[in-house]
């Protein structure tokens, strides 16, 4: 089902949303359950191997990214605050194999919603520094496929407008 | 240190000059006149394009001429363009997933 990708750069915001045809219990599991998380987070040919997952407020999941060299990209996520099957929040850094945070990090914010059979879940992603995209795109996806660039004349449409507007 | 690229053109003042500068290279004086700034605030703004190697300068007589590195400003929609490619591919693997895990439920 159909999926949202909204970056707001002057918020340093990154907004998904997803559908689901699933009932909301399954697709929460989905994204609290180390079992699951590791199916499905690490976009291929990447795989995502958790190390410790304690899904409770101030609990963490460390894992790491692994490529096909075996190249191993530590990650961390601090749970902050948790309401069953409609929210959870998580801090969002990188770290060494030691679990030491590197800074700056990202604020996480998941809703899900269920209506007639789809769920909805929606992640807002806030950046102190949108560079982390940049890192994390970086880290191992530059074999992938690149897409088809913007075209500046849209882009630079979109700022005049921007300007203009302010 | 390296710039933040992102932090650049989170400013509008300087989104503004990227704009002006993509239709052709100015000098920091021409570029002042579009603003109500000083030509330091805009030359200050010029010199964080630069360390972000977004702008390039040109020495012409006595005069600097400051222009788009349009590339540079591609990278930008390159990388968030990647971030949401690897949105689409967990969430296509997630979708396979939430169907496999039914399917089971099913056989049980």
């Amino acid at each position: 089902m159909k999926m949202d990708f909204i970056v707001d750069k002057q918020t340093k915001t990154v907004s998904i949303t997803k559908e689901f045809a699933f009932e909301l219990s399954l697709v929460w599991d989905a994204y609290t359950k180390q079992e699951f998380l590791d199916q499905w987070w690490a976009p291929k040919p990447l795989t995502s191997r958790t190390k410790v997952m304690d899904f409770r407020v101030g609990g963490r999941r460390f894992y790491a990214m692994v490529s096909p060299d075996g190249q191993e990209r530590w990650g961390l996520q601090k749970y902050t605050s948790i309401t069953p099957k409609t929210n959870f929040k998580l801090f969002n850094t990188f770290a060494d194999e030691n679990e030491n945070p590197e800074l700056p990090g990202s604020d996480w914010d998941l809703n899900f919603s269920e209506q007639d059979g789809t769920t909805k879940v929606s992640i807002s992603i806030y950046n102190e520094s949108l560079e982390r995209l940049e890192k994390m795109v970086e880290m191992g996806f530059k074999e992938g496929t690149m897409s088809q660039l913007n075209n500046l004349d849209d882009l630079l449409a979109k700022l005049s407008r921007e300007k203009e507007s302010e | 240190m390296r710039r933040d690229i992102f932090q650049a053109i989170a400013d509008p003042t300087r989104r503004a000059i990227i704009a002006l500068i993509a239709l052709q290279p100015m000098t920091p004086n021409a570029l002042a006149e579009h603003f109500d700034t000083t030509r330091q605030a805009v030359s200050k703004h010029l010199r964080i394009l630069t360390e972000c190697e977004l702008v390039t300068q040109d020495q012409k007589g006595r005069e600097i001429f400051y222009s788009l590195e349009i590339e540079k400003m591609k990278e930008i929609d390159k990388w968030l363009e990647q971030y949401r490619k690897i949105w689409e591919t967990r969430y296509s693997q997630l979708d396979d997933l939430l169907a496999k895990i039914k399917k089971q439920e099913k056989e049980k």
